[in-house]
């Protein structure tokens, strides 16, 4: 009775959801049209279709000098968020220790709360331990603060995994350790990668954390920022474009591996989001 | 089956870096908050309760404070509005298209929030898209000024930014939704419409509260859409908050706003959680 019997008979609902991706998606449309756009950003109809901004875009070295910045940031707070995100996520997952509940909020805390509020705390601490701003302080701003991605990631691989492989393998006699690289990693490897990607494009992306944190060296979405206030050019359409084709494709990746991988992986994703959804074993 | 120093291993290092790093901040943003500026804009630990007074004398920063808590509601109801009815389209509707649909919102979800934001800025801009398009079709005949830099532009910006946020959670609670329930409902005679509202739409609660939360909060603490299409009057209460952080100087008062916008947001979510444990069946 339900599902597809159903679906012949909505066609106002059905209109409805394409009015929702028609929302969603028209913002994104025009941004890539206009960076064709040979008469500026603005007006309409858009006419002269070229590629100058793209080519102006291309010279522009102290651009490319910050979108080096910016994925130098990235990688290094990819580290920082799986080298933490993996043990958080065991600990959740298989510890027990007092404090845990406030662990697991406080790990998660930053996916929720707004970006000013974990940039301006840090700010307050690096400027107390005496710490110049520089990438060093946006790195360390960004691994702390994508550590709750990175946990909720590898925690719903770990749901996943048959656990009577690790407890073969601790009986057989192979030590912890040996069990971790073994079994343990191979089975989260595809979540690791997944987690990666993501944090990888939130980084690259992320604004409100680094607003605080930054130095003399701009990454890409600040140098960005403040060439906006200097008022809207097509280059910078044709940037974001191509910024937007970057995260669409890492998105897509990381989608299939989450699918792949995971029984019901979209909804997997959805409950991840969840505030309840570390609750575990607690 | 962990051993001791198993769990120690993979507890100990993030137990340590949240500590210093989230922990040690938000202390030290609360501390600072009861401290003051000196004339010679030097921070002094003299601890008083005037930042707290001032906030509640000083009637811009609660007109502020309301407006924020006004758009950021404006700004819920619309993701939800366009966010409930797609979700429900998806999940009971889409059929085999569900996948293809469902990375259709997550591919903004995950895209860029600057690319987005700018987006709307070359559209509703006063020589932008939709001025072009107003006077292409003789409409209008000079740029209409109001539809950027007003309260309006921020709520559509926003909504366009948290819509997919607020589509996910809901999205899995109604996947989780047990069919037979629903064709149960169907069989004794239900109509679809007292299906929806008995059945459905209490069992969806617990989305429902978690996607307005990410909505309300994430857009109570933005300053970087008020910032590109707000304009004075859309001004928000993280704008203030940035200014006391930059030229305005006074650390403290920023401090006890931010300390504010923390208590209520971890306090939203604990509310949430409460009620999303009532509504939700086990």
């Amino acid at each position: 009775m339900s599902g597809t019997s159903q679906s012949s008979r909505s066609p106002f609902l059905g209109a409805y959801a394409l009015f929702a991706y028609l929302f969603l998606y028209f913002p994104i449309v025009v941004l890539i049209v206009y960076s064709f756009n040979g008469s500026g950003v603005g007006g309409f109809p858009p006419s002269g279709w070229t590629l100058d901004w793209y080519r102006q875009l291309f010279a522009d070295a102290s651009l490319w000098d910050t979108v080096l910045n910016s994925v130098i940031v990235a990688a290094l707070a990819v580290a920082i968020a799986l080298g933490l995100g993996l043990p958080a996520a065991l600990a959740l997952d298989r510890a027990q220790f007092p404090g845990k509940a406030l662990f697991r909020r406080l790990v998660l805390l930053p996916l929720i709360l707004p970006g000013i509020i974990t940039g301006l705390s840090l700010l307050m601490l690096f400027v107390g331990v005496g710490m110049k701003l520089s990438l060093v302080t946006v790195i360390l701003g960004h691994g702390t603060a994508l550590i709750s991605v990175a946990t909720t990631e590898i925690f719903a691989g770990l749901q996943k995994m048959d656990r009577a492989q690790e407890e073969a393998s601790l009986d057989l006699g192979a030590n912890h350790w040996k069990t971790f690289w073994r079994i343990t990693f191979p089975n989260l490897r595809v979540s690791l990668i997944a987690a990666a990607l993501l944090i990888f494009t939130l980084s690259l992306d992320e604004i409100a954390v680094t607003f605080f944190l930054i130095g003399r060296d701009n990454t890409l979405p600040l140098e960005i920022w403040s060439r906006l206030r200097r008022g809207i050019t097509p280059e910078i359409n044709a940037i974001s474009t191509l910024i937007l084709l970057f995260s669409i494709a890492t998105i897509l990746i990381w989608y299939r591996l989450r699918t792949r991988t995971q029984l019901a992986g979209d909804v997997q994703t959805a409950t991840a989001l969840l505030p309840s959804s570390l609750e575990g074993e607690t | 089956m962990y051993s001791r120093a198993y769990k120690s291993a993979v507890t100990i290092p993030p137990l340590l870096w949240v500590t210093f790093f989230l922990t040690a901040p938000y202390a030290i943003l609360f501390c600072y908050s009861f401290w003051s500026v000196s004339p010679l804009q030097t921070i002094v630990h003299n601890w008083n309760l005037q930042n707290y007074a001032q906030l509640f004398r000083n009637p811009l920063y609660l007109t502020v404070l309301l407006r924020s808590i006004r758009i950021a509601g404006a700004v819920t109801l619309l993701a939800l509005l366009l966010g409930y009815p797609l979700a429900y389209y998806l999940s009971f509707h889409a059929a085999k298209r569900k996948d293809l649909l469902y990375q259709l919102v997550i591919i903004p979800l995950w895209a860029s929030y600057l690319v987005r934001g700018y987006a709307w800025k070359t559209i509703l801009g006063s020589d932008g898209v939709l001025n072009g398009f107003l006077q292409y079709l003789h409409i209008t005949h000079r740029p209409v000024e109001f539809f950027l830099y007003s309260p309006f532009a921020v709520i559509l910006t926003l909504t366009h930014i948290y819509t997919p946020f607020t589509f996910l959670p809901i999205y899995a609670s109604l996947e989780h939704v047990p069919r037979n329930l629903v064709e149960a409902s169907h069989d004794l005679g239900a109509s679809p419409f007292s299906t929806f509202l008995r059945v459905i739409l209490p069992l969806s609660l617990p989305g429902i509260l978690a996607g307005a939360t990410f909505a309300f909060v994430l857009t109570l603490g933005d300053f970087l859409a008020p910032l590109l299409v707000g304009g004075p009057s859309g001004v928000m209460i993280s704008n203030i908050v940035v200014s006391l952080f930059g030229a305005a100087y006074n650390w403290p008062l920023g401090a006890a706003i931010s300390f504010c916008m923390l208590l209520l947001v971890v306090t939203l979510l604990l509310a949430t959680e409460r009620l999303e444990k009532r509504f939700t069946i086990s």
